[in-house]
C-alpha cells in the first residue's frame, strides 16, 4: 500500500507494518458483515422453524451425543488456535505450526461429524426439500460448515507460507487474521448449538 | 435444462434482433479498433489491471453511463407502450421483462456504480491519500461488478430476461411461476455484483478511517467523505442480507429447497421481508453520497462553508440508523398487524426530520452567498425543490392507512422517481460535470450543458408529475396496457413526451462529452473552477499524477484547500520529495471475475458441471493470490521531480 514504510517495531509482529494494521482493521470490518450475514440466516431459520410441513420436527432427528462431540471439537480448536497465536507472540514458528495443525485436525474432525450427520439425515429421508424448516437447517449449518472448510484450506496455505518464509510482519498478520476468523466461527457455532440444537430438542 | 438452440438465443422479436445485431457490430468494431490501433496492451496495462482508484473510478462511471443508456432505452420502451390505450408495441411478457430489467439496471448497475465511481475518484483525494486501503480489492470489486452487469445484460439475448419485477417477489419468482433461466440470471448476476459492492464497502470504510492525511480528524472531513463513510457502513450491514436472500432463492430455484415456495410449508413473505431489509437501506445507499455531492457543489459555488456542518453529520448518522428500521413500509398492505404498521409508519416519518434538516442547511449555505450559476450548481439547485416533492409524497405514503390507496399505483412510481432521479441521477450528473476537469483535464461545455440541464429537468417533471395524478386516478403500476374507458390517456401521453425529453437531454449530454473533448480549453491548474475548497483541488496538475500528492498535504481545519489559498500556501511545491510506495497492477481479479461469470452462466442453465469447474477455478486464483507476496514498488525522487516540474509549467 502507499504507506508501507510506516513500520512500528514495538508493536506485536502482526501490527508492525501499515499493511498488517490495515488488513487487520479490514478483517474486523469484514467480520461485521459476516455477523450481518449469519444474523440474517438465523432470523430466517427462526421464521421457518415451525414450518415442518409433512416432515419430522427437529427433536425427532437431533442426537445430543453427536452434537456434544462436535461442540467439544470446535471449542477445543478455538483454544488451540489461541495457543498458536500465543506462540507467535513468543516468536516460536514451530510452536505456531504445531498448534495450528492440531487446530486443523480438530476442525477436520468437526467437519467429518457434520458430514456424517447430514448423510445420516438424508438416509432417514430428510433433505433440503423436506420442508422449509429443513431447507433452512441445511443452509444455515452448511454455510457455517463451508466457512470452517474454507478456513481449513486457507490455514493450510498460510502454514506453507509460514514454513517457507518464517515469521515476518506479513505472515504474522495473515496468521493472526485467520485466527480471528476461526474464533468467529466458533462463536457462530455456539449460537447454532444453543438456538438450533438445544432449543430444537427442548421444543 | 433441455433447451433448443432457438430458445437459448432469443429469436423472433424484431426489437431484440435489432439489439443483437447492434451489439454484434459494436463488439466487432471495438475489437477491430483496438487491434488496428494496437491498443490491447495499453488497455490491459493502463486500465483493466490498474489498481489506481482514479482509473477504476472512470471505468465505473463509463459502465454506469452505458447502463444509463440501456436502462433508459428500457424506460422509453415502457413509456412508448403506455403512450396510448391498447398499444401493441410490447406484448405483456416482453413488457414484464422490460420493467424488471429497467429497475434492476437503474438501481444496481447504474446508480450504484455511478456513485461508487465518483467516490473512487474523489474520496482518496479529499482525504489526502495516495490510494485506498486495499487497492487490489478495489480492482476486484470493479470486475465483479462488471461481470455481474454483463451477465445480467446478456439475459435478453441468451435465454430470456427476468420478468418478476426488480423486487422479484416470491411466489411469483419461484420455479412454479417463473420457469426458465431469466430469474436465475437475476439471482446470480446481482449476487456477483453484490459481493463487489460489499468489498467496496469494507475498502472505503477502512480507507476513510485509517488513511486520512495528517491533521484531518473526523470532524474535518469533507461532507462527501462523511456521506461516503456512512454509506459504506450501511453497505457493510445491508448487503449481506441481500447476499443471503439471493442465495436462498437460488437454492429454491436450483437445488430444490422449499424456503419461499408454496410447497413444503415455505413462506413467500420471508423473501419480501429480506428483500426490503436490504432494499430500504439500499435507497439510502444511493441517496447519501448524492447529498454529499450536492453539499460540495453548493458550498463551492456559493463560496461559503457548509452551513451547520455538525448538524449535517448528525443527520446523516441518524438517517443511517433509521434506514434499517423502516422496511415494512413497502408492504403495509400485506397482512401485518395494526401495531406493526403503526410502528413502521412512525419510523418512516421520522426519517423526514433529518432529511429536512439537511434541506435547510443547503438553503442557509446559499443564503448571502455569492452564487455562480455553473451547470453543476444548476443541477444542485434543481435538486432541492424536486427532491422536496419526492420527500413529501414519501411522507404521504408513510401513512399506513393512506398507503392502502396509493400502494402499487403510479403515485408510488412517481414518488420513487422523484427521489431517485432528482436525488441520485441529478447528483451523478452534477458530480460528473463538477469533477470532470479533475478526471479529464478539461471542462464540459457549459452552454451545451445548460441545454441538457433544462431539457432534462423540464422533461423529468413533464414525465413524472402527471403520474401522481394517474396514481390517484387508480392506475396500477406494472400493467402493460389500459383502455380508453379508464380515462388515463391524456396524462399518460404527456408523461411519455417527458420521457423522450429526458432521452434527448441524455443524448445532448453525450454529445457534450465528445464536443468538449475536441474543443474545450485544457485546464492548467489543479483548481479548475478556481473556487475549490477540498483537497481534491490541491493537486499540482489538473489531472492528478498517479501518486496523487508528491507531498502529503497537512490539514488544520474544514475546507483545507480554501484555507491554503487564503494563506498563500502551496504545499505541493515543497521540494523535499521522498520515494513514494505504490501498489502493483493486478491481473488475478479480472481472471477470477470472468471465471465467476462463466460459472454463474452455467448455473443459469442448470449446467452444474460448469459451476463446479468454475468454483475450482476461483479457488485456484485465490490460492495464487495468497502466495503472491508482491509488495508494490517505489516511485523514485527523479520521477516525482520530473512529473511535478511538468505539472507546474
Ligand atoms: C422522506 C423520505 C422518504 C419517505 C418517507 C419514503 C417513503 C416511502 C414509502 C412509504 C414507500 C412504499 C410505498 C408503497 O409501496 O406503497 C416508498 C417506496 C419507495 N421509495 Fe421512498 N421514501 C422516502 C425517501 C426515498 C428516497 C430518498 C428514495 C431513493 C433515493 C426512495 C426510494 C423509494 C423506492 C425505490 C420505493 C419503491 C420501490 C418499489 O416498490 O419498487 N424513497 N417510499
Ligand atoms: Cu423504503
Amino acid at each position: 500500500m502507499a504507506h508501507d514504510h510506516n513500520v512500528n517495531p514495538n508493536a506485536p509482529l502482526e501490527y508492525q507494518s501499515e499493511t498488517g494494521r490495515l488488513n487487520i482493521t479490514g478483517f474486523w470490518t469484514f467480520l461485521g458483515a459476516e455477523i450481518a450475514l449469519f444474523s440474517t440466516l438465523f432470523a430466517s431459520y427462526f421464521a421457518l422453524q415451525a414450518r415442518v410441513g409433512d416432515g419430522p420436527t427437529s427433536n425427532e432427528m437431533f442426537e445430543a451425543g453427536l452434537v456434544m462431540i462436535m461442540t467439544m471439537l470446535l471449542l477445543t480448536s478455538s483454544f488451540t488456535c489461541g495457543i498458536a497465536i500465543h506462540e507467535m507472540r513468543a516468536n516460536n514458528k514451530t510452536g505456531v505450526i504445531i498448534w495450528m495443525i492440531i487446530t486443523l485436525i480438530l476442525g477436520a474432525g468437526f467437519i467429518g461429524y457434520e458430514l456424517y450427520e447430514f448423510v445420516h439425515y438424508v438416509h432417514e429421508g430428510v433433505t433440503l426439500s423436506t420442508s422449509a424448516h429443513w431447507s433452512m437447517f441445511f443452509i444455515l449449518l452448511g454455510t457455517h460448515g463451508l466457512h470452517v472448510s474454507i478456513g481449513i484450506g486457507w490455514i493450510i496455505l498460510l502454514l506453507i507460507q509460514l514454513a517457507r518464509r518464517g515469521l515476518t510482519p506479513k505472515t504474522a498478520s495473515k496468521v493472526f487474521i485467520s485466527s480471528l476468523y476461526w474464533h468467529f466461527l466458533d462463536v457462530v457455532w455456539i449460537f447454532i448449538f444453543t438456538c438450533v440444537y438445544l432449543m430444537g430438542m427442548v421444543n | 435444462m433441455d433447451l433448443k438452440w432457438n430458445e437459448f438465443i432469443i429469436t423472433g422479436d424484431p426489437l431484440i434482433l435489432g439489439a443483437q445485431i447492434s451489439i454484434l457490430l459494436g463488439s466487432i468494431a471495438v475489437v477491430a479498433a483496438l487491434t488496428y490501433f494496437k491498443k490491447w496492451t495499453w488497455l490491459w496495462k493502463e486500465w483493466l489491471t490498474s489498481v489506481d482508484h482514479k482509473k477504476l473510478g472512470i471505468m465505473y462511471i463509463l459502465s454506469a453511463l452505458l447502463m444509463l443508456f440501456r436502462g433508459g432505452i428500457d424506460g422509453l420502451m415502457i413509456r412508448t407502450q403506455l403512450a396510448k390505450p391498447g398499444m401493441e408495441f410490447l406484448d405483456p411478457q416482453h413488457y414484464n421483462e422490460v420493467f424488471s430489467t429497467h429497475g434492476v439496471i437503474m438501481i444496481l448497475f447504474m446508480a450504484m456504480p455511478f456513485l461508487i465511481g465518483l467516490i473512487n475518484y474523489v474520496v482518496p483525494l479529499q482525504i489526502g491519500a495516495r490510494d485506498v486501503a486495499f487497492p487490489y480489492l478495489n480492482n476486484l470489486s470493479f470486475w465483479t461488478f462488471f461481470v455481474g452487469m454483463a451477465l445480467f445484460n446478456i439475459s435478453f439475448i441468451i435465454g430470456g430476461s427476468p420478468d418478476a419485477g426488480w423486487t422479484a417477489y416470491t411466489p411469483l419468482a419461484t420455479n412454479e411461476f417463473s420457469p426458465g433461466p431469466g430469474q436465475n440470471y437475476y439471482l446470480l448476476a446481482i449476487q456477483i455484483a453484490g459481493i463487489g459492492t460489499l468489498m467496496t464497502g469494507i475498502n472505503f470504510f477502512v480507507t476513510i478511517l485509517k488513511m486520512r492525511t495528517k491533521g484531518m480528524t473526523l470532524m474535518k472531513m469533507s461532507m462527501f467523505t462523511w456521506t461516503t463513510l456512512i454509506t459504506m457502513l450501511i453497505i457493510i450491514f445491508a448487503f449481506p442480507v441481500l447476499t443471503v436472500a439471493l442465495a436462498l432463492q437460488t437454492f429454491d430455484r436450483l437445488f430444490g429447497s422449499v424456503i419461499f415456495t408454496l410447497q413444503g410449508d415455505g413462506n413467500p413473505m420471508l423473501w419480501v421481508n429480506l428483500f426490503w431489509v436490504w432494499g430500504h437501506p439500499e435507497v439510502y445507499i444511493v441517496i447519501l453520497p448524492a447529498f454529499g455531492i450536492f453539499s460540495e457543489i453548493i458550498s463551492t459555488f456559493a463560496r461559503k462553508q457548509l452551513f451547520a456542518y455538525k448538524a449535517m453529520v448528525v443527520s446523516i448518522v441518524t438517517i443511517s440508523v433509521l434506514s434499517f428500521l423502516v422496511w415494512v413500509h413497502h408492504f403495509f398492505t400485506m397482512g401485518n398487524s395494526a401495531e406493526a404498521n403503526s410502528f413502521f409508519s412512525i419510523t418512516t416519518m421520522a426519517i423526514s426530520i433529518p432529511t429536512g434538516v439537511k434541506i435547510f442547511n443547503w438553503l442557509f449555505t446559499m443564503y448571502r452567498g455569492r452564487i455562480t450559476f455553473t451547470t453543476p450548481m444548476l443541477w444542485a439547485l434543481a435538486f432541492i425543490p424536486n427532491f422536496v416533492i419526492g420527500g413529501v409524497t414519501g411522507v404521504m405514503l408513510a401513512m399506513a392507512a393512506a398507503d392502502y390507496q396509493y400502494h402499487n399505483t403510479y403515485f408510488l412510481v412517481s414518488h420513487f422517481h422523484y427521489v431517485l432521479i432528482s436525488g441520485t441521477v441529478f447528483a451523478c450528473f452534477a458530480g460528473l460535470i463538477y469533477w470532470y476537469p479533475k478526471m479529464f483535464g478539461h471542462k464540459l461545455n457549459e452552454k451545451i450543458g445548460k441545454w441538457a440541464f433544462w431539457i432534462f429537468i423540464i422533461g423529468f417533471n413533464v414525465c413524472f408529475f402527471p403520474q401522481y395524478f394517474l396514481g390517484l386516478d387508480g392506475m396500477p403500476r406494472r400493467i402493460s396496457t389500459y383502455t380508453e374507458a379508464d380515462g388515463w390517456t391524456g396524462l399518460n401521453f404527456i408523461s411519455t413526451i417527458g420521457a423522450f425529453m429526458m432521452g434527448l437531454a441524455f443524448l445532448i449530454f453525450v454529445v457534450n462529452i465528445v464536443y468538449s473533448w475536441r474543443f474545450s480549453p485544457r485546464e492548467k491548474t489543479g483548481d479548475a473552477w478556481g473556487l475549490g475548497r477540498n483537497l481534491e483541488w490541491a493537486t499540482s496538475s489538473s489531472i492528478p499524477p498517479h501518486y496523487n500528492f508528491a507531498v502529503l498535504p497537512e490539514v488544520t481545519g474544514l475546507d483545507p484547500y480554501w484555507d491554503m489559498k487564503e494563506k498563500g500556501l502551496d504545499q505541493q511545491k515543497n521540494v523535499d520529495y521522498k520515494p513514494i510506495h505504490m501498489p502493483n497492477n493486478a491481473a488475478t481479479p479480472i481472471i477470477m471475475s470472468v471465471i465467476m461469470g462463466a460459472a454463474a452462466f452455467g448455473l443459469v442453465f442448470h449446467w452444474y458441471w460448469i459451476g463446479i469447474i468454475g468454483g475450482i477455478g476461483i479457488f485456484i486464483t485465490m490460492i495464487a493470490r495468497s502466495f503472491d507476496y508482491n509488495d508494490g514498488y517505489y516511485v523514485s525522487v527523479e520521477e516525482i521531480k520530473e512529473t511535478e516540474a511538468k505539472a507546474n509549467k
